[in-house]
């Protein structure tokens, strides 16, 4: 593969250094997150193609549990890179983050090499003879052997690259996201004691957002804005027969007409596409051919997480069952 | 091969793009702009979905640009369709026209030719010549049409139907009719164009321009049909605020060791201190004690200020508010429930439109809420201290001012008019802290960055 690229490096107007083969079009992004189980809509593949070739980071923003996690993974299993994932939460620091120095060990070697030092230095007779001769020895203690890797650095010292998914960044605290920039714009981060580490292959990056809080201008300048709202019924009704295969094409029309009804509802938490592909496969399990409103009432808990949410849910429900079989052709 | 720029340049139709985007409302910074071209590089011009997806990843950021940037979007490229529009109704005309290919000004032959790219293209010209894009205002609708039309050479055509009119032939005053008639339809399509360009262009200008003549207008004069405008605007203002105060409540104080925390931190190392730990102070958040005056003279100034304060409850710690005219009460409960806009008119009804006595309102805060005032509130009260040369109570407030942190009094009247009349003004700024006035969004604004600021 890689003598393939260095052939293919002249031609392309952005060269990217990744060991795998530059993305050719938008329908190959298409094809293969669709091959890795993730059925995307056109702005999403447009999204991956151009974080490809324009080596930027995409900002995924849209409600809990519409796919903006399982995008990540199913780009990495695609193109067969590993996923390092930096779960974001208040408080969260460069030390977790980034890198820490294993002070146990330090601590450990010091008590080792404190008989040793006696001999080293033991023979000069003066401090400064004794001091030159440990700066010889470097800075042993801040070294690389001593620094243990965390999630960024470590999706920088991938060979091959790989795919890093900050989640859920907007729980962080906003000096924390400052702190991103660097890592974001140029895929390097600074470490005081040894210098800065750039990265061997730039990753793919995707940050996550809830929209808990408002991001910084700073943070969304250097980013790809990717919105995935709720899919369409079609796009569901693709998302689901995949993710819940064996599924009866009937039931499918049914349950995702059902859902997209139920989302026009003023709810306090809506379902997304997660909650429809588990409430797919609870039908199945329970081998539901056909939607009725009595099956609809007993799972209705799986679609909707809040009981005020059920209860406003459920004066509607025949009527919108009712509805979910004519569109299926069920009468 | 493109001479591998890193920087391309962007291209004349992007350029102009980003220029209708920002028009729009979209915030594009110029570093977005060379993302955009660089991300057109990769993608082209050929593929409409592709192209629109592709901008929309780049320039807009938000869910609400997101819209704006559709809107654009599609104003913008559907730019071009001047031909193909008027090519329908123009069929029935297209048989007179023409007997009177005989010389005339070349404009005259354009309008009569049928030549309806040409005309548009012509169209297109002029406008760029006149400079269409700087139009900010629609009182310049007139004078771009009429430059675009003069610069196409109107004035020659004009000259022609007159001498073809004077003439009195036959066939010259078929044609002066018929000259007329296209005359006319360009008129409409140029002015068409102009609109559109207006759209594109000052949209977003346009807003702006009201939205910063909305802040400094007096709230008392504001039109109904703006109100709705002006909750989105207190919105906006409020989230700047509140983005801009919430994001230290802490603060490292530089060089303190805290030694309890650690030894606790470095127990792991034998107490070997490899992590400091450094003292920290906590700012507070300000605790907000509102007085608002809800008689005629100051309600809706009053509305304001509550929808600022509730607007911005991320940022403070607890809000109680009360209204007064004639006598006190509390209304936290119903600001929490309802949305501030439906709040405020039930207060009003419950209490307002009196003629206010603020000895009274006074006497009653001290008998209901005195004791929940504590060295950490700030008291606002919001009023034009005229108190119908009722007893004004000052002790009342001066043992307020000892028992809370600070009093802030909004006055919405001009300073001038302070102590005038039956205005106590004067004789209860001794007991306050700060004394504003306060009669504009930006005053309410000012007031309360001030409140967050200096705590």
């Amino acid at each position: 593969m890689d003598i393939a690229h260095n052939k293919n490096a002249g031609n392309i107007a952005h060269p990217s250094p990744q060991t795998l083969q530059p993305l050719q079009s938008i329908d190959e992004v298409d094809a293969g997150l669709g091959a890795a189980g993730y059925i995307a809509s056109r702005p999403i593949s447009t999204a991956i193609y151009l974080a490809h070739h324009l080596q930027k980071p995409i900002l995924v923003e849209g409600p809990a549990g519409v796919g903006k996690t399982e995008l990540a993974k199913s780009v990495a299993s695609w193109l067969n890179l590993p996923l390092i994932r930096m779960q974001c939460y208040e408080g969260l620091d460069e030390s977790k983050a980034l890198y820490e120095w294993k002070y146990g060990k330090q601590l450990l070697y010091t008590q080792i090499l404190k008989d040793k030092v006696g001999s080293v230095i033991g023979e000069s007779d003066n401090l400064k003879v004794a001091l030159d001769k440990l700066h010889s020895f470097g800075d042993i203690f801040f070294s690389r052997n001593f620094l243990e890797p965390r999630p960024l650095l470590r999706a920088l010292e991938q060979p091959r690259g790989c795919v890093l998914l900050i989640d859920e960044i907007d729980k962080s605290d906003q000096e924390f996201e400052a702190f991103l920039l660097e890592i974001l714009s140029d895929y390097q981060v600074t470490v005081p004691e040894i210098g800065s580490v750039t990265a061997l292959v730039p990753p793919i990056v995707l940050l996550t957002s809830n929209s808990t809080r408002d991001l910084g201008d700073a943070l969304k300048r250097r980013c790809l804005h990717l919105h995935i709202g709720f899919p369409d019924e079609r796009l569901e009704a693709r998302i689901i027969a995949s993710r819940v295969p064996g599924i009866d094409a009937r039931l499918l029309k049914q349950l995702v007409s059902f859902v997209q009804q139920l989302r026009a509802l003023d709810l306090k938490k809506l379902p997304s596409v997660s909650e429809t592909i588990d409430w797919a496969k609870v039908l199945v399990l329970m081998h539901t051919s056909v939607l009725e409103v009595a099956v609809v009432r007993e799972t209705l808990n799986v679609l909707l997480k809040f009981e005020a949410d059920i209860e406003a849910a459920d004066k509607q429900l025949a009527g919108m069952t009712h509805k979910a079989q004519r569109e299926a052709g069920i009468t | 091969m493109a001479g591998r720029l890193d920087v391309p340049t962007a291209s004349e139709p992007l350029r102009r793009f980003l220029q209708v985007a920002r028009g729009a409302g979209l915030r594009v910074s110029a570093a977005e702009g060379i993302d955009a071209a660089r991300a057109l590089d990769v993608i082209g011009y050929g593929d409409r979905a592709a192209l629109k997806d592709t901008l929309g990843l780049v320039l807009a950021k938000t869910p609400d640009e997101k819209a704006l940037y559709h809107e654009a979007f599609e104003l913008y490229f559907k730019h071009e369709a001047f031909s193909a529009e008027a090519a329908g109704d123009d069929g029935a005309a297209a048989g007179t026209a023409d007997q009177g290919q005989k010389g005339g000004t070349a404009l005259g032959q354009l309008l009569t030719s049928d030549n309806r790219a040409g005309l548009a293209a012509a169209m297109e010209a002029a406008a760029r010549e006149a400079g269409v894009e700087n139009i900010r205002f629609f009182t310049q609708k007139n004078l771009y049409t009429r430059r675009i039309l003069m610069t196409m050479g109107l004035r020659a055509v004009e000259e022609e139907i007159e001498a073809l009119r004077r003439d009195e032939t036959a066939p010259g005053l078929e044609r002066a009719a018929l000259l007329e008639n296209r005359v006319a339809r360009l008129r409409e399509a140029v002015r068409d164009l102009v609109e559109r360009n207006m759209l594109l262009f000052a949209k977003g200008e346009n807003e702006q321009y009201r939205e910063e003549l909305l802040k400094s207008a007096r709230l008392s004069n504001i039109d109904r049909r703006d109100m709705e405008r002006m909750r989105v605007l207190v919105r906006q203002m409020a989230k700047k605020l509140a983005a801009r105060y919430a994001k230290t409540r802490r603060r490292r104080l530089r060089g303190q060791l805290d030694v309890r925390r650690t030894l606790r931190k470095n127990m792991g190392w034998g107490g070997v201190p490899f992590i400091t730990v450094w003292k920290q102070k906590r700012i507070e958040k300000p605790r907000v004690m509102v007085l608002c005056d809800v008689s005629g003279s100051v309600a809706a100034m009053s509305q304001f200020l509550l929808m600022f304060l509730y607007a911005l409850n991320e940022a403070l710690s607890d809000i109680r508010s009360f209204a007064y005219s004639g006598s006190l009460i509390e209304v936290s409960e119903i600001l929490e429930k309802e949305p501030v806009e439906q709040a405020i008119e039930k207060i009003l009804e419950a209490i307002g439109f009196g003629s206010s006595n603020y000895g009274n309102a006074f006497a009653d805060f001290e008998d209901g809420w005195m004791k929940f005032v504590t060295n950490k509130t700030t008291l606002i009260i919001l009023g034009d201290a005229r108190g119908n040369n009722n007893d004004p109570r000052t002790e009342i407030l001066a043992r307020l001012s000892q028992r809370s942190k600070r009093i802030i009094w909004l006055n919405p009247e001009y300073p001038t008019m302070w102590g005038t009349g039956d205005s106590d003004m004067r004789r209860y700024a001794p007991f306050c802290n700060l004394l504003m006035e306060c009669s504009t969004l930006r005053h309410v604004e000012r007031a309360i960055s001030g409140i967050l600021e200096s705590t």
